[in-house]
């Protein structure tokens, strides 16, 4: 594991954190949606906070997405759960919501399943590039492996 | 009755999320490492490749269907209850699905991270 993929992976949960927070806080503003009201319902995303939201959130899905191509479902998922404990703590000193014991024992579980997961390796099959080789670009795979055979 | 839709609800969702999880992640293992793709290519070849793959966009199509699923249930299902537990199933099913289809070694590491965050994840919302 490299700094660059800590790097990764913090931002995986820092912004989906922070993206749904400000998706929150921008539906709250424009109230309940029904069905009678879906024209209203799509011009959301002029909302300024909604708006910010959704950027965090096509943030969130591009290091996702990066994560996935280095590294196993089961490393990431759990890795990036400390999106959980940042919404508690956002919830907590930016929207000055109660967090309840039960609440800060759930944020001791998670940062522990963190802890257990980010110790061990991040992919455990590294056939399965070998078994799926990529068609179309001959030449940059080529090149993927002279790159990664370097290392 | 209506627990029988909530659970069925709940069931949806993690289907959905799960599926779109695994596609995902299948899809990018045989994109291939963007850290090293990013110094041999541009980006809108990059997006390109990502987009072209059909376990991406059907993916893609899973991860939707779990949003709205998500909408339906809490839009007459109780919030405390459809959110967590849709959450923490999700990160269990994620464990067996990843094993079976993706064929990653599970080990008992990552069982008890799983675990953990499950549980972690239902406190929270407690």
């Amino acid at each position: 594991m490299t700094f660059r993929k800590y790097f990764v992976l913090a931002g995986v949960a820092v912004s989906a954190a922070i993206g749904d927070s400000l998706l929150s806080r921008g539906m709250k503003q424009i109230g309940s949606v029904s069905l009678q009201s879906l024209p209203h319902f799509i011009l959301a995303i002029l909302n300024p906070w909604v708006a910010l939201g959704i950027l965090f959130l096509l943030c969130f899905f591009a290091s996702y997405m990066t994560a996935l191509s280095w590294a196993d479902l089961t490393y990431v998922l759990p890795a990036t759960s400390l999106s959980y404990v940042l919404l508690a703590l956002i919830a907590k000193f930016v929207l000055h919501e109660q967090v309840s014991a039960a609440r800060w024992a759930g944020i001791v579980l998670i940062s522990g399943g963190v802890g257990f997961v980010t110790r061990g390796p991040e992919l455990t099959h590294p056939e399965q590039h070998a078994e799926h080789p990529i068609e179309p670009e001959a030449e940059l795979e080529e090149a993927g492996k002279h790159s990664r055979s370097r290392q | 009755m209506t627990q029988a839709y909530t659970w069925g609800a709940i069931f949806a969702v993690v289907l959905a999320s799960c599926s779109g999880d695994v596609l995902l992640s299948h899809a990018m293992k045989q994109v291939g490492d963007l850290g090293e793709l990013w110094r041999q290519t541009t980006l809108l070849h990059l997006a390109g490749r990502i987009l072209k793959n059909p376990s991406f966009l059907l993916g893609v199509a899973c991860m939707t269907v779990a949003f709205y699923s998500l909408m339906f249930a809490l839009s007459w299902a109780d919030v405390s209850l459809v959110g967590p537990a849709a959450a923490a199933l999700t990160f269990v099913a994620n464990a067996v699905a990843a094993k079976i289809f993706l064929h990653e070694k599970v080990d008992r590491r990552r069982w008890a991270a799983a675990l953990l965050v499950a549980g972690g994840v239902v406190l929270l919302a407690a």
